[in-house]
Protein backbone atom coordinates (compact mmCIF):
# COMPACT_ATOMS: atom_id res chain seq x y z
CA UNK A 1 0.00 0.00 0.00
CA UNK A 2 1.60 3.09 -1.02
CA UNK A 3 1.29 6.89 0.56
CA UNK A 4 -1.24 7.79 -1.77
CA UNK A 5 -3.51 5.35 -0.72
CA UNK A 6 -3.57 5.80 2.58
CA UNK A 7 -4.24 9.50 1.68
CA UNK A 8 -7.33 8.55 0.03
CA UNK A 9 -9.98 9.72 3.01
CA UNK A 10 -12.28 7.14 0.69
CA UNK A 11 -10.29 4.34 1.03
CA UNK A 12 -9.12 4.98 4.88
CA UNK A 13 -12.54 4.51 5.41
CA UNK A 14 -13.84 1.85 3.54
CA UNK A 15 -10.74 -0.29 5.17
CA UNK A 16 -12.02 0.73 8.72
CA UNK A 17 -15.10 -0.38 7.68
CA UNK A 18 -13.80 -3.76 6.87
CA UNK A 19 -12.22 -4.37 10.07
CA UNK A 20 -14.81 -3.24 11.93
CA UNK A 21 -16.71 -5.56 10.24
CA UNK A 22 -15.17 -8.42 10.31
CA UNK A 23 -15.31 -8.17 14.14
CA UNK A 24 -18.98 -7.45 14.47
CA UNK A 25 -19.50 -10.50 11.75
CA UNK A 26 -21.32 -8.25 9.25
CA UNK A 27 -21.05 -7.19 5.35
CA UNK A 28 -18.99 -4.03 5.27
CA UNK A 29 -21.60 -2.39 3.56
CA UNK A 30 -23.55 -2.83 6.62
CA UNK A 31 -21.30 -0.77 8.75
CA UNK A 32 -22.42 2.88 8.68
CA UNK A 33 -20.54 5.99 10.16
CA UNK A 34 -23.16 7.04 12.89
CA UNK A 35 -22.86 3.32 14.15
CA UNK A 36 -21.71 2.98 17.79
CA UNK A 37 -19.74 -0.09 18.80
CA UNK A 38 -22.92 -1.42 20.72
CA UNK A 39 -24.81 -1.11 17.32
CA UNK A 40 -22.64 -3.09 15.97
CA UNK A 41 -22.63 -5.74 18.93
CA UNK A 42 -18.92 -4.97 19.38
CA UNK A 43 -17.97 -6.19 23.36
CA UNK A 44 -14.43 -5.17 24.84
CA UNK A 45 -12.55 -8.10 23.12
CA UNK A 46 -14.03 -7.10 19.61
CA UNK A 47 -13.02 -3.71 20.29
CA UNK A 48 -9.63 -4.80 20.92
CA UNK A 49 -9.13 -6.54 17.48
CA UNK A 50 -10.43 -3.41 15.79
CA UNK A 51 -7.61 -1.45 17.32
CA UNK A 52 -5.17 -4.47 16.35
CA UNK A 53 -6.58 -4.73 12.95
CA UNK A 54 -6.50 -0.74 12.25
CA UNK A 55 -2.49 -0.64 13.42
CA UNK A 56 -1.60 -3.94 11.48
CA UNK A 57 -4.10 -2.06 8.35
CA UNK A 58 -2.16 1.03 8.45
CA UNK A 59 0.88 0.61 10.07
CA UNK A 60 -0.01 3.37 12.94
CA UNK A 61 -0.07 3.34 16.66
CA UNK A 62 -3.56 3.83 17.80
CA UNK A 63 -3.43 5.70 21.29
CA UNK A 64 -6.22 3.19 22.93
CA UNK A 65 -5.92 2.64 26.47
CA UNK A 66 -8.56 -0.40 27.87
CA UNK A 67 -8.57 0.29 31.30
CA UNK A 68 -9.72 3.74 30.38
CA UNK A 69 -11.19 4.12 27.38
CA UNK A 70 -12.80 6.99 27.43
CA UNK A 71 -9.39 9.02 28.67
CA UNK A 72 -7.16 7.36 26.40
CA UNK A 73 -7.25 10.35 23.75
CA UNK A 74 -8.80 7.79 21.24
CA UNK A 75 -12.62 8.51 20.71
CA UNK A 76 -14.77 5.38 19.88
CA UNK A 77 -17.98 7.22 20.28
CA UNK A 78 -18.96 6.22 16.40
CA UNK A 79 -17.47 4.31 13.63
CA UNK A 80 -16.87 7.87 12.00
CA UNK A 81 -15.14 9.36 15.02
CA UNK A 82 -13.07 6.28 14.79
CA UNK A 83 -12.69 6.93 10.98
CA UNK A 84 -11.76 10.99 11.63
CA UNK A 85 -8.62 9.65 14.39
CA UNK A 86 -7.60 6.88 12.23
CA UNK A 87 -7.06 9.78 8.94
CA UNK A 88 -5.20 12.42 11.85
CA UNK A 89 -2.81 9.60 12.91
CA UNK A 90 -2.01 8.58 9.22
CA UNK A 91 -1.96 12.43 8.35
CA UNK A 92 0.68 13.23 11.33
CA UNK A 93 2.44 9.98 10.51
CA UNK A 94 2.89 11.44 6.64
CA UNK A 95 3.75 15.20 7.96
CA UNK B 1 -16.69 -42.17 51.88
CA UNK B 2 -18.70 -40.55 48.38
CA UNK B 3 -17.13 -42.58 46.08
CA UNK B 4 -16.50 -41.57 41.93
CA UNK B 5 -17.72 -42.86 38.77
CA UNK B 6 -16.73 -41.93 35.21
CA UNK B 7 -20.02 -41.17 33.22
CA UNK B 8 -18.48 -39.51 30.35
CA UNK B 9 -14.74 -39.67 28.27
CA UNK B 10 -14.20 -37.79 25.02
CA UNK B 11 -10.94 -37.37 23.27
CA UNK B 12 -8.80 -35.88 20.53
CA UNK B 13 -5.21 -37.72 19.65
CA UNK B 14 -3.10 -39.38 17.08
CA UNK B 15 -5.34 -42.51 16.81
CA UNK B 16 -8.45 -41.29 16.64
CA UNK B 17 -10.84 -37.87 16.48
CA UNK B 18 -13.18 -39.68 19.49
CA UNK B 19 -13.61 -42.69 21.88
CA UNK B 20 -14.57 -45.01 19.68
CA UNK B 21 -12.06 -44.66 16.70
CA UNK B 22 -9.46 -44.82 19.41
CA UNK B 23 -10.07 -47.64 20.73
CA UNK B 24 -10.54 -49.60 17.39
CA UNK B 25 -7.51 -48.53 16.56
CA UNK B 26 -5.70 -49.26 19.88
CA UNK B 27 -7.24 -52.77 19.43
CA UNK B 28 -5.68 -52.85 15.35
CA UNK B 29 -2.28 -51.79 16.74
CA UNK B 30 -1.77 -49.06 15.00
CA UNK B 31 1.59 -46.45 15.25
CA UNK B 32 0.37 -43.10 14.55
CA UNK B 33 4.17 -42.11 14.32
CA UNK B 34 5.32 -40.33 11.43
CA UNK B 35 6.97 -37.79 9.65
CA UNK B 36 6.17 -34.08 11.63
CA UNK B 37 5.12 -31.46 9.24
CA UNK B 38 5.90 -28.22 11.37
CA UNK B 39 7.35 -25.11 10.16
CA UNK B 40 10.80 -25.54 9.57
CA UNK B 41 11.21 -28.78 10.41
CA UNK B 42 14.36 -29.17 8.08
CA UNK B 43 16.29 -27.61 10.92
CA UNK B 44 15.11 -30.21 13.36
CA UNK B 45 17.72 -32.91 14.59
CA UNK B 46 14.12 -35.12 15.76
CA UNK B 47 11.48 -35.18 12.53
CA UNK B 48 9.10 -37.48 13.65
CA UNK B 49 5.69 -37.24 16.14
CA UNK B 50 2.27 -38.15 16.47
CA UNK B 51 0.35 -35.64 15.07
CA UNK B 52 -3.34 -35.14 15.01
CA UNK B 53 -4.52 -35.14 11.39
CA UNK B 54 -7.38 -34.17 9.71
CA UNK B 55 -8.51 -31.85 12.70
CA UNK B 56 -10.12 -28.61 11.15
CA UNK B 57 -10.68 -25.77 13.96
CA UNK B 58 -13.41 -24.56 11.75
CA UNK B 59 -15.55 -27.10 11.47
CA UNK B 60 -15.36 -27.13 15.66
CA UNK B 61 -15.67 -23.64 16.55
CA UNK B 62 -16.84 -20.47 14.93
CA UNK B 63 -14.73 -17.73 13.25
CA UNK B 64 -15.04 -14.94 16.15
CA UNK B 65 -14.31 -17.47 19.02
CA UNK B 66 -10.69 -19.13 17.02
CA UNK B 67 -8.76 -16.15 17.65
CA UNK B 68 -8.70 -17.06 21.46
CA UNK B 69 -8.60 -21.10 21.16
CA UNK B 70 -5.06 -21.97 21.22
CA UNK B 71 -4.95 -25.82 19.67
CA UNK B 72 -4.49 -27.19 23.50
CA UNK B 73 -7.67 -25.30 24.53
CA UNK B 74 -9.42 -26.69 21.22
CA UNK B 75 -8.78 -30.43 22.03
CA UNK B 76 -9.68 -30.26 25.43
CA UNK B 77 -13.25 -28.33 24.37
CA UNK B 78 -13.74 -31.45 21.43
CA UNK B 79 -12.99 -33.82 24.00
CA UNK B 80 -15.54 -31.91 26.77
CA UNK B 81 -18.28 -32.11 24.20
CA UNK B 82 -18.07 -35.72 23.33
CA UNK B 83 -17.77 -36.61 27.16
CA UNK B 84 -20.53 -33.93 28.21
CA UNK B 85 -22.37 -35.66 25.51
CA UNK B 86 -21.94 -39.80 26.57
CA UNK B 87 -22.92 -38.54 30.07
CA UNK B 88 -25.91 -36.93 29.02
CA UNK B 89 -25.66 -34.24 31.57
CA UNK B 90 -27.85 -31.31 31.92
CA UNK B 91 -26.81 -29.35 34.84
CA UNK B 92 -28.99 -26.98 36.55
CA UNK B 93 -28.69 -23.53 37.76
CA UNK B 94 -27.68 -25.49 41.34
CA UNK B 95 -25.90 -28.78 39.81
CA UNK B 96 -24.07 -25.39 37.81
CA UNK B 97 -21.39 -23.92 41.02
CA UNK B 98 -21.50 -27.61 42.29
CA UNK B 99 -19.86 -28.64 38.81
CA UNK B 100 -16.17 -27.89 38.33
CA UNK B 101 -13.07 -28.84 35.61
CA UNK B 102 -9.65 -29.41 36.03
CA UNK B 103 -7.46 -29.93 33.79
CA UNK B 104 -4.04 -31.22 33.05
CA UNK B 105 -0.91 -29.32 30.89
CA UNK B 106 2.52 -29.09 30.78
CA UNK B 107 3.47 -26.61 27.78
CA UNK B 108 0.09 -24.83 27.61
CA UNK B 109 -0.36 -22.45 24.54
CA UNK B 110 3.41 -23.58 23.85
CA UNK B 111 2.42 -22.93 19.97
CA UNK B 112 0.78 -19.29 20.73
CA UNK B 113 4.24 -18.60 22.37
CA UNK B 114 6.58 -19.85 19.41
CA UNK B 115 4.29 -17.97 17.07
CA UNK B 116 4.43 -14.90 18.86
CA UNK B 117 7.93 -15.03 19.34
CA UNK B 118 8.72 -15.34 15.58
CA UNK B 119 6.73 -12.15 14.98
CA UNK B 120 8.76 -10.41 17.49
CA UNK B 121 12.13 -11.64 17.31
CA UNK B 122 12.30 -13.36 13.70
CA UNK B 123 9.64 -10.96 11.82
CA UNK B 124 10.71 -7.75 13.77
CA UNK B 125 7.31 -7.00 14.50
CA UNK B 126 6.53 -4.15 17.57
CA UNK B 127 3.04 -5.66 17.34
CA UNK B 128 1.42 -8.78 18.47
CA UNK B 129 -2.38 -9.86 18.22
CA UNK B 130 -4.14 -8.68 21.85
CA UNK B 131 -5.66 -12.22 22.99
CA UNK B 132 -1.96 -13.95 22.98
CA UNK B 133 -2.51 -13.44 27.03
CA UNK B 134 -5.57 -15.14 27.43
CA UNK B 135 -4.65 -17.83 24.46
CA UNK B 136 -1.04 -19.09 26.18
CA UNK B 137 -2.04 -19.36 29.86
CA UNK B 138 -2.25 -22.84 31.22
CA UNK B 139 -5.95 -22.16 32.76
CA UNK B 140 -7.30 -21.46 29.24
CA UNK B 141 -8.73 -25.14 28.16
CA UNK B 142 -10.04 -25.49 32.10
CA UNK B 143 -11.50 -21.59 31.42
CA UNK B 144 -12.66 -22.31 28.03
CA UNK B 145 -14.24 -26.33 29.13
CA UNK B 146 -16.00 -23.99 32.21
CA UNK B 147 -17.29 -21.37 30.23
CA UNK B 148 -18.78 -23.85 27.72
CA UNK B 149 -20.38 -26.16 30.28
CA UNK B 150 -21.42 -23.28 32.87
CA UNK B 151 -18.90 -25.26 35.27
CA UNK B 152 -19.00 -22.62 38.44
CA UNK B 153 -17.43 -24.48 41.06
CA UNK B 154 -13.64 -25.04 41.53
CA UNK B 155 -12.01 -24.38 38.62
CA UNK B 156 -7.56 -24.75 37.81
CA UNK B 157 -5.26 -26.15 35.95
CA UNK B 158 -2.43 -28.61 36.70
CA UNK B 159 0.81 -28.43 35.59
CA UNK B 160 3.64 -31.32 36.62
CA UNK B 161 5.28 -32.19 33.08
CA UNK B 162 4.12 -35.67 32.38
CA UNK B 163 2.15 -36.41 35.54
CA UNK B 164 -0.29 -33.47 34.31
CA UNK B 165 -3.24 -35.45 33.58
CA UNK B 166 -3.31 -37.65 36.43
CA UNK B 167 -2.68 -34.79 38.86
CA UNK B 168 -5.51 -33.51 37.72
CA UNK B 169 -7.81 -36.34 37.68
CA UNK B 170 -6.59 -36.86 41.19
CA UNK B 171 -7.55 -33.69 42.21
CA UNK B 172 -11.23 -33.92 40.57
CA UNK B 173 -11.31 -37.54 42.29
CA UNK B 174 -10.28 -35.49 45.63
CA UNK B 175 -12.96 -32.60 44.90
CA UNK B 176 -15.78 -34.85 44.16
CA UNK B 177 -14.97 -37.52 47.69
CA UNK B 178 -14.38 -34.16 49.65
CA UNK B 179 -18.03 -32.91 49.39
CA UNK B 180 -16.62 -29.62 47.26
CA UNK B 181 -18.02 -30.75 44.08
CA UNK B 182 -20.61 -33.50 42.36
CA UNK B 183 -19.58 -33.47 38.78
CA UNK B 184 -15.86 -32.15 37.52
CA UNK B 185 -14.84 -32.53 33.89
CA UNK B 186 -10.92 -33.36 34.05
CA UNK B 187 -8.40 -35.17 31.91
CA UNK B 188 -5.79 -32.90 29.85
CA UNK B 189 -4.21 -31.82 26.72
CA UNK B 190 -1.31 -30.55 24.86
CA UNK B 191 -0.02 -28.73 21.48
CA UNK B 192 3.75 -28.75 21.71
CA UNK B 193 4.81 -30.10 18.36
CA UNK B 194 5.70 -26.68 16.63
CA UNK B 195 9.52 -25.82 16.42
CA UNK B 196 10.00 -24.35 19.30
CA UNK B 197 8.45 -27.22 21.21
CA UNK B 198 10.13 -29.93 19.43
CA UNK B 199 13.47 -27.65 19.23
CA UNK B 200 13.45 -27.73 23.25
CA UNK B 201 13.02 -31.33 23.42
CA UNK B 202 15.18 -31.98 21.62
CA UNK B 203 17.93 -30.50 23.81
CA UNK B 204 17.77 -33.43 26.00
CA UNK B 205 18.61 -35.93 23.26
CA UNK B 206 16.31 -38.39 25.18
CA UNK B 207 14.40 -38.45 21.49
CA UNK B 208 13.89 -41.19 19.09
CA UNK B 209 14.98 -40.78 16.04
CA UNK B 210 12.84 -43.74 14.40
CA UNK B 211 9.98 -44.65 16.59
CA UNK B 212 8.79 -44.95 20.59
CA UNK B 213 9.44 -48.98 21.48
CA UNK B 214 9.18 -49.06 25.23
CA UNK B 215 10.02 -52.10 27.10
CA UNK B 216 11.87 -53.23 23.72
CA UNK B 217 15.86 -54.19 23.89
CA UNK B 218 16.40 -51.66 21.23
CA UNK B 219 14.50 -49.26 22.16
CA UNK B 220 15.88 -45.60 21.35
CA UNK B 221 13.58 -43.23 22.97
CA UNK B 222 10.73 -41.32 23.05
CA UNK B 223 8.56 -39.55 20.71
CA UNK B 224 6.26 -36.79 21.33
CA UNK B 225 2.69 -36.55 20.44
CA UNK B 226 -0.13 -34.18 21.18
CA UNK B 227 -3.63 -34.14 21.74
CA UNK B 228 -6.17 -35.10 24.95
CA UNK B 229 -9.13 -36.40 26.56
CA UNK B 230 -11.49 -35.13 28.76
CA UNK B 231 -13.88 -37.38 31.13
CA UNK B 232 -16.83 -36.90 33.52
CA UNK B 233 -16.53 -37.80 36.73
CA UNK B 234 -18.93 -38.05 39.00
CA UNK B 235 -20.55 -38.94 42.31
CA UNK B 236 -21.87 -42.40 41.95
CA UNK B 237 -25.20 -41.69 43.88
CA UNK B 238 -25.79 -39.05 41.66
CA UNK B 239 -24.93 -40.69 38.61
CA UNK B 240 -26.96 -44.10 39.50
CA UNK B 241 -30.29 -41.44 40.38
CA UNK B 242 -29.75 -40.57 37.15
CA UNK B 243 -29.69 -43.55 35.17
CA UNK B 244 -26.03 -42.48 33.59
CA UNK B 245 -23.84 -44.39 31.69
CA UNK B 246 -21.06 -45.54 34.07
CA UNK B 247 -17.96 -46.78 32.53
CA UNK B 248 -15.65 -47.26 35.18
CA UNK B 249 -14.77 -46.43 39.09
CA UNK B 250 -12.39 -44.06 39.87
CA UNK B 251 -11.14 -46.21 42.52
CA UNK B 252 -8.23 -44.96 43.73
CA UNK B 253 -5.30 -42.80 43.58
CA UNK B 254 -1.46 -42.00 44.81
CA UNK B 255 1.01 -39.28 44.42
CA UNK B 256 4.33 -39.05 45.28
CA UNK B 257 8.10 -37.36 44.80
CA UNK B 258 11.49 -38.41 44.12
CA UNK B 259 13.13 -35.22 45.82
CA UNK B 260 16.02 -37.11 43.93
CA UNK B 261 16.68 -35.37 40.36
CA UNK B 262 15.09 -33.49 38.07
CA UNK B 263 15.15 -35.54 35.01
CA UNK B 264 16.61 -39.39 36.17
CA UNK B 265 13.67 -40.99 37.39
CA UNK B 266 13.74 -43.03 40.91
CA UNK B 267 12.29 -46.41 42.16
CA UNK B 268 11.52 -45.13 45.14
CA UNK B 269 9.06 -42.74 44.28
CA UNK B 270 6.82 -44.71 41.74
CA UNK B 271 6.98 -47.31 44.09
CA UNK B 272 4.99 -45.32 46.77
CA UNK B 273 3.08 -44.15 44.19
CA UNK B 274 1.49 -47.21 43.41
CA UNK B 275 1.07 -48.46 46.48
CA UNK B 276 -0.78 -45.32 48.01
CA UNK B 277 -3.19 -45.56 44.85
CA UNK B 278 -3.68 -49.33 45.36
CA UNK B 279 -4.25 -48.46 49.07
CA UNK B 280 -6.68 -45.79 48.39
CA UNK B 281 -8.46 -48.19 46.29
CA UNK B 282 -8.03 -50.90 49.19
CA UNK B 283 -6.92 -52.99 46.27
CA UNK B 284 -4.21 -55.86 46.83
CA UNK B 285 -1.49 -55.85 43.89
CA UNK B 286 -3.30 -58.98 42.86
CA UNK B 287 -6.57 -57.48 41.45
CA UNK B 288 -5.30 -54.98 39.23
CA UNK B 289 -5.21 -57.16 35.70
CA UNK B 290 -3.91 -54.13 33.83
CA UNK B 291 -1.15 -51.79 34.16
CA UNK B 292 -0.99 -48.93 31.37
CA UNK B 293 2.89 -47.42 31.87
CA UNK B 294 4.37 -44.71 32.03
CA UNK B 295 6.34 -46.54 29.50
CA UNK B 296 8.26 -43.54 27.41
CA UNK B 297 10.66 -45.67 25.97
CA UNK B 298 13.67 -44.63 26.92
CA UNK B 299 16.75 -46.58 28.67
CA UNK B 300 16.28 -45.17 32.09
CA UNK B 301 12.72 -44.97 32.41
CA UNK B 302 11.43 -47.69 31.23
CA UNK B 303 13.93 -50.06 33.19
CA UNK B 304 13.33 -48.36 36.62
CA UNK B 305 9.52 -48.33 36.11
CA UNK B 306 9.62 -52.54 35.51
CA UNK B 307 11.88 -52.63 38.52
CA UNK B 308 9.15 -50.34 40.41
CA UNK B 309 6.39 -52.80 39.16
CA UNK B 310 8.34 -55.80 39.87
CA UNK B 311 8.36 -54.11 43.88
CA UNK B 312 5.04 -53.53 43.97
CA UNK B 313 3.31 -56.04 42.23
CA UNK B 314 6.03 -59.16 43.42
CA UNK B 315 4.93 -62.53 41.77
CA UNK B 316 1.56 -61.25 40.50
CA UNK B 317 4.02 -59.55 37.60
CA UNK B 318 4.30 -62.11 35.47
CA UNK B 319 0.01 -62.17 35.52
CA UNK B 320 -0.20 -58.59 35.19
CA UNK B 321 -0.01 -57.17 31.39
CA UNK B 322 1.60 -53.72 31.15
CA UNK B 323 1.76 -51.93 28.00
CA UNK B 324 2.67 -48.24 27.03
CA UNK B 325 0.44 -47.09 24.57
CA UNK B 326 2.72 -44.00 23.72
CA UNK B 327 3.68 -46.65 21.66
CA UNK B 328 1.03 -45.75 19.42
CA UNK B 329 -0.28 -42.15 19.82
CA UNK B 330 3.31 -40.65 21.16
CA UNK B 331 3.95 -38.94 24.56
CA UNK B 332 1.36 -36.41 24.64
CA UNK B 333 3.39 -34.64 27.76
CA UNK B 334 1.24 -33.20 30.03
CA UNK B 335 -2.12 -34.70 28.10
CA UNK B 336 -0.49 -38.34 28.29
CA UNK B 337 -2.33 -40.05 31.15
CA UNK B 338 -5.69 -39.04 29.78
CA UNK B 339 -5.44 -40.67 26.76
CA UNK B 340 -3.84 -43.33 28.49
CA UNK B 341 -7.05 -43.74 31.09
CA UNK B 342 -8.90 -44.83 27.76
CA UNK B 343 -6.56 -48.08 27.16
CA UNK B 344 -7.63 -48.17 30.84
CA UNK B 345 -11.47 -48.19 30.04
CA UNK B 346 -11.29 -49.91 27.16
CA UNK B 347 -9.72 -53.24 29.17
CA UNK B 348 -12.24 -52.94 31.74
CA UNK B 349 -15.35 -52.30 29.75
CA UNK B 350 -14.30 -54.15 26.60
CA UNK B 351 -11.76 -57.05 27.90
CA UNK B 352 -9.15 -55.93 25.46
CA UNK B 353 -5.78 -54.81 26.63
CA UNK B 354 -3.94 -52.37 24.05
CA UNK B 355 -0.52 -53.31 22.83
CA UNK B 356 2.89 -51.97 23.02
CA UNK B 357 3.25 -51.69 19.51
CA UNK B 358 7.04 -51.43 18.21
CA UNK B 359 8.48 -54.25 20.33
CA UNK B 360 11.31 -56.14 18.82
CA UNK B 361 13.08 -57.88 21.81
CA UNK B 362 12.65 -58.06 25.52
CA UNK B 363 15.05 -57.20 27.80
CA UNK B 364 16.12 -58.77 30.23
CA UNK B 365 15.85 -55.15 32.53
CA UNK B 366 12.45 -54.86 31.48
CA UNK B 367 10.73 -57.96 32.98
CA UNK B 368 7.46 -58.07 32.26
CA UNK B 369 4.72 -58.89 29.57
CA UNK B 370 4.39 -55.70 27.50
CA UNK B 371 1.26 -56.85 25.31
CA UNK B 372 3.55 -56.54 22.69
CA UNK B 373 2.55 -55.86 18.94
CA UNK B 374 -1.01 -57.20 19.05
CA UNK B 375 -3.98 -56.21 21.46
CA UNK B 376 -5.07 -59.24 23.45
CA UNK B 377 -8.60 -59.90 25.30
CA UNK B 378 -8.40 -60.64 28.89
CA UNK B 379 -10.70 -59.73 31.35
CA UNK B 380 -9.69 -56.94 33.70
CA UNK B 381 -11.49 -55.77 37.03
CA UNK B 382 -9.18 -53.42 37.84
CA UNK B 383 -6.38 -51.22 36.52
CA UNK B 384 -3.61 -49.23 37.03
CA UNK B 385 -2.67 -45.79 35.16
CA UNK B 386 1.29 -44.53 35.99
CA UNK B 387 2.52 -41.10 34.75
CA UNK B 388 5.87 -40.24 36.43
CA UNK B 389 7.11 -36.88 35.78
CA UNK B 390 10.03 -34.90 35.09
CA UNK B 391 10.86 -33.90 38.29
CA UNK B 392 9.97 -36.57 39.96
CA UNK B 393 6.38 -36.20 40.75
CA UNK B 394 4.74 -39.13 40.53
CA UNK B 395 0.87 -39.48 40.08
CA UNK B 396 -0.91 -43.36 39.60
CA UNK B 397 -4.69 -44.00 39.32
CA UNK B 398 -6.97 -46.94 39.94
CA UNK B 399 -9.61 -47.84 37.86
CA UNK B 400 -12.76 -50.61 38.93
CA UNK B 401 -14.94 -52.36 36.58
CA UNK B 402 -18.39 -50.59 37.23
CA UNK B 403 -20.25 -52.89 39.34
Amino acid sequence: MGLDFMLDENLIAQRVKEIIAEQALVEPSEVREEMTLADLDLDSLGLIECIFGIEEAFDVAVPFNANNPEESGFDISSVGAIIRQVEGLIARQAA
Amino acid sequence: MRRVVITGAGTVNPLGSDVPSTYQAMQAAQCAIGPLTCRDVARLGVQIGAEVKGFDPAAHFARAQLPLLDRFTQFALVSARQAMAQAGLELSDDDQTRAGVVLGTAGGGNLTVDDNYRTVYEAGKNRVHPFVVPKLMHNAAASHVSMAFGLKGPGFTTSTACASANHAMGQALMLIRAGMADVMLTGGSEAMLGFGGIKAWEGLRVMSRDTCRPFSRDRSGMVQGEGGAVFVFEERDRALARGAPILAEVAGFGMSSDASDIVMPDRDGPVRAMRMALADAGLAPEAIGYVNAHGTGTAANDRTEAQALAEVMGDHLADCPVSSTKSMHGHLIGGTSAVELLACLMALQDGVLAPTVNFTEADPDCALDAVPNTAREARADAAMSNAFAFGGLNAVMVLRRAA
